[in-house]
């Protein structure tokens, strides 16, 4: 059967653009190695979260939250969509300040946030610890479960005709035509959406797996509210050092706590590291202390995309005449999959794009690409 | 009768008897729903040894208890089903943690891990000994502290008193992994964290329960055949209780037994295998003289009891607990009213610490070389999680792993040897006699739940393709007991193997994770 575009990848990128061209009137064939939305996408915590790093992480960021937002009654129970809302928090005065910051340019460019004091904060989630200075409240930002998230595009792209493959690896990517086991295939266009194994179908792709840990826990619904995540975050996921751990805690649908986050440089090997483990725990428990009686369940880990200047890898490369890369997205994959999806499909229609797709250009140039 | 403590029970108060479990006090006074499931269903206990997660209640202040493994207290605030807290209580403490060194840890005191202690104490090694239960003897010989232990094991026991190993009750191990030369455990000890330095570890983790899903197998009231018997153990009264006892294997007339004896009316014993293929196992019994004694004298236990091969449970009824039970015998089906049904399949080998370890396993057990040594060097293994053989295997192979973890030689020790192959051989026959039939498979409906943690019922699961995929769609195995009881029912309906482990193997709090000095 012919087919306008291969996606290769099913993962929360490759489902989104599946469905987004599928969406465009495209005849979509979806190939996946091992099966749906197990790799990273199996992985993540799902905070669909609107971002200040750089005006590029936030326009694309924002612009995939509201995407969501806007098809949040469409989502099936199983992707446990939730409007929890993010609190940014500072836990010193002098954090309090970059709160403030922080606030102006949510505001200046339209996003919804309120400021609150360290009283308004004990009264909003009671199991942090007293003392805290204060945090932002973005109330809009969301929190999905990202398999089940990712299934439901696939299930969506389904419905428009797309053909999803389980069990077919691309062993390689030759233009308009990719190899698998049981023979070649063709298509007017191709999208490499293999997350951080991109680089293996296209050499020189700037992509590299950055590990993360979390646990979870049994559960205990209404002990916090909204995913709490402290406004040192950034440093820990662009800073440079090699190894860091932040305190990011999301309460699941399902009354679980889900723990993260960690991260470091260290290939594709996915074993637990107790001690990185015990780094994040302890960074956790100065903020809720009252954590520590919780019952942990599990712990895993995953590999984000990571890009030497924390943006993703979206749009053509031209090295091969018919190839779209979507991959890069770091530990912000499973938010800015509908953005993503909506870039992929303008590039391949030449339409325009309702944001500037240039940051976002897989050969961008790195400056001091500080990247291992 | 001894003596009485006073608990709150949602509310209300209830007198126990001092020393028994929570789930047994919860049931004596009449409460068998002990949680809600995340679908809304009433739960009580299910294994009754610490495994299955579904008897989880509040205890003062704190949700997620295993009333099964509790013992009560005078004071004690239990909640149960929506009268359980739903977060814990602000700790007034900060959990302990406790370091403790050992030449040999010995996971689980049943009675391979008990032989192996007392082996490698004996043999000069500083020899640790770790049990989730309150007090040692594992299953078979499962009792409340303080009980003295049943004529079978009491020579052991004491041996394991003069050997010199360390006892460490109500410690569950969560967490294993190579560290340098040797080994490090995480345990949880009532609250505190113990974290354990071995240069050699002896895995005697035993087994649980096989449970495969059939309609209403959900209901308060329907407890594994083990399970009701730990039950009783920890202390339920069952005079006047009218008892089904269903499933397959030789563990289903001991069961019987023992509830016959506890004052409960066994109206059924229902095995699932044929009868023609018990003959074949009675005659590899009439080598093992023993075994034919052990299986009269349970039989004359309870010779009023009708016992029917070819015959299963196709379906509990109830309402918020089972009154009565559908059984099928291949032409027909009758109703059984009762206020308790048993029912499991055999047992399946506990694996999980070592399968964290990275240590090989057999269709599903943990595969070991003639010293009992697993494909890790350093880790041993004794007893069921080798594989299901009985007791008298247990106590052999925990004495070689025993001798060999402290450095001699088993093979030395010929008696044992023979013992190990006697054993092994007649287990294997006697897995292909109870193997379930293919029409248990044909029990469960498109709504029945099969991950009892998640509610996760068959037509979602059915859906997938694997059971990684089937916890990552369905959420099968997702809950605290980690697909102890669902993976595998998975493998039996499915074929499918179980996804790997990932730690802690054991719910633990998440404080103890805090503190991993180490890399
Ligand atoms: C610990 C952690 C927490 C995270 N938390 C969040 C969060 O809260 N919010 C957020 O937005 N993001 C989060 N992320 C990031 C997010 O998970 C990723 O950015 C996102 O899942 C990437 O999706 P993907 O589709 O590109 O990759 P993947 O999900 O990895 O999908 C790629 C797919 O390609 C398949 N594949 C690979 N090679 C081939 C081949 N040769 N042939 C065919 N198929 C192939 C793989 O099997 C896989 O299914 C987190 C990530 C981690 C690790
Ligand atoms: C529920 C049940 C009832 C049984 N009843 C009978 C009977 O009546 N008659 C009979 O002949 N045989 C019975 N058996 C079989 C009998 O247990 C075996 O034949 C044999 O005694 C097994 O010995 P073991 O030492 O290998 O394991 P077990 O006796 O099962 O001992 C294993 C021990 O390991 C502990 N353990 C497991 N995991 C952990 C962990 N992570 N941390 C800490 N401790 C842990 C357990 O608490 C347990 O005490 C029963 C088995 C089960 C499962």
């Amino acid at each position: 059967m012919p087919t306008d575009a291969i996606v290769v990848g099913a993962g929360v990128v490759g489902a989104a653009c599946a469905e987004a061209l599928a969406a465009a009137g495209l005849s979509v064939t979806v190939l996946e190695s091992r099966f749906a939305a197990g790799g990273a996408t199996a992985a993540a915590m799902g905070h669909l979260v609107v971002m200040d790093d750089s005006e590029a992480q936030f326009a694309l960021t924002r612009l995939s939250r509201d995407l969501w937002t806007r098809r949040a009654g469409e989502m099936p129970p199983g992707c446990e969509d939730e409007r929890t809302g993010t609190l940014w928090i500072a836990a010193t005065e002098d954090e309090l300040a970059l709160v403030g910051n922080k606030a102006a340019f949510y505001r200046e460019r339209g996003v919804d946030v309120a400021e609150l004091d360290g009283g308004a904060l004990a009264r909003e989630e009671p199991n942090l610890r007293p003392g805290l200075a204060g945090a932002l409240l973005v109330p809009d930002d969301r929190v999905v479960y990202p398999p089940n998230a990712a299934r439901w595009l696939l299930s969506r792209a389904a419905a428009r005709g797309a053909r999803l493959v389980e069990g077919a690896e691309v062993s390689a990517i030759h233009g308009r035509r990719v190899a698998t086991r049981t023979g070649d295939l063709e298509a007017a266009c191709v999208v490499n959406a293999t997350g951080a194994a991109a680089p293996l179908l296209t050499p020189g792709l700037p992509v590299a797996p950055r590990k993360g840990h979390l646990v979870i826990t049994d559960r205990y619904p209404g002990f916090c509210r909204r995913q709490l995540v402290e406004l040192g975050y950034l440093r820990s996921a662009h800073g440079a050092s090699n190894e860091s751990v932040a305190f990011n805690l999301q309460p699941r649908a399902t009354g679980q706590m889900l723990l993260g986050s960690s991260r470091e440089f260290a290939g594709f090997d996915a074993s637990i590291r107790p001690a990185i483990r015990a780094r994040m725990v302890l960074r956790a428990l100065e903020y809720a202390p009252a954590l520590a009686a919780l019952s942990a369940i599990r712990t895993w880990t995953g590999f984000r995309p990571a890009t030497p200047d924390n943006l993703p890898l979206i749009g053509a490369w031209p090295e091969t005449p018919g190839l779209f890369v979507a991959t890069g997205h770091e530990g912000l994959g499973i938010t800015t999959a509908l953005g993503t999806a909506r870039l992929v499909a303008d590039a391949v229609l030449g339409r325009t794009s309702p944001i500037d797709p240039a940051p976002y250009r897989p050969t961008r140039a790195f400056p001091g690409a500080a990247h291992a | 009768m001894r003596e009485s403590v006073r608990l709150t029970v949602d509310g209300r108060a209830v007198l126990a008897e001092a020393g028994v479990t929570v789930a047994a006090a919860l049931w004596n006074a009449g409460v068998l729903g002990l949680r809600r499931s995340v679908g809304g269903e009433a739960r009580g206990v299910l294994c009754a040894m610490g495994i299955c997660y579904e008897c989880r209640v509040g205890i003062d202040g704190v949700p997620h208890r295993r009333a099964c493994m509790e013992l009560v207290a005078d004071g004690m605030v239990i909640g149960t089903g929506a009268a359980a807290p739903d977060v814990p209580r602000p700790a007034s403490r900060v959990p302990e943690r406790v370091s403790v060194e050992a030449d040999v840890a010995v996971i689980g005191a049943g009675p391979a891990g008990v032989a192996a202690a007392c082996r490698a104490a004996e043999s000069g090694a500083r020899t640790l000994l770790l049990d989730d239960a309150a007090a040692s003897g594992g299953q078979i010989h499962r009792r409340l502290p303080g009980q003295p232990p049943p004529e079978a094991a009491r020579s052991w026991l004491e041996r394991l008193e003069r050997s010199g190993a360390q006892r460490i009750a109500g410690a569950t191990v969560a967490e294993a992994r190579r560290e340098g030369e040797g080994f490090v455990l995480l345990a949880d000890c009532g609250g505190a964290a113990l974290a354990v330095t071995a240069r050699r570890v002896i895995l005697a983790t035993g087994a649980r329960e096989l449970f495969l899903p059939f309609p209403g197998w959900t209901l308060p009231g329907v407890l594994g055949a083990g399970g009701a018997q730990a039950l009783a153990k920890g202390g339920a009264s069952l005079a006047g209780r009218i008892a089904v006892v269903a499933g397959s294997g030789p563990l289903l007339l001991a069961v019987a037994a023992h509830l016959a004896k506890a004052g409960a009316e066994v109206a059924l014993v229902a095995e699932q295998a044929p009868l023609g293929a018990l003959a074949i196992f009675g005659s590899a019994l009439a080598l093992a003289p023993g075994k034919l004694l052990e299986a009269a004298r349970y039989r004359a236990a309870f010779s009023d009891t009708p016992f029917r091969t070819g015959a299963w449970i196709a379906e509990a009824r109830g309402t918020d607990r089972v009154e009565r039970v559908v059984v099928e015998d291949g032409s027909g089906r009758f109703e059984i009213p009762c206020d308790l049904a048993a029912v499991a399949h055999g047992l399946v080998p506990n694996t999980e610490l070592a399968r964290l370890l990275g240590c090989g396993t057999e269709s599903g057990a943990v595969r070991v070389e003639a010293q009992q040594e697993t494909t890790v060097p350093g880790v041993f293994a004794a007893g069921e999680t080798c594989g299901v053989a009985g007791i008298d295997v247990a106590i052999a192979e925990g004495e070689i792993a025993g001798l060999a973890a402290a450095g001699r030689d088993a093979s030395a020790a010929p008696p044992l040897l023979r013992a190990r192959a006697r054993g092994r051989s007649l287990a294997r026959r006697m897995a292909r006699a109870f193997r379930p039939r293919a029409e248990l498979r044909r029990l469960a409906r498109p709504d029945t739940v099969v991950c009892r943690c998640e509610d996760a019922r068959l037509a979602s699961i059915a859906a997938c393709g694997a059971a990684r995929e089937a916890k990552l769609a369905a959420r099968a195995g997702m809950g605290p007991c980690q697909g102890r009881v669902c993976a595998p029912a998975l493998e039996f309906l499915f074929g499918w193997d179980s996804d790997t482990v990932r730690p802690p193997a054991r719910p633990v709090p998440l404080g103890h994770l805090a503190r991993e000095e180490t890399t």
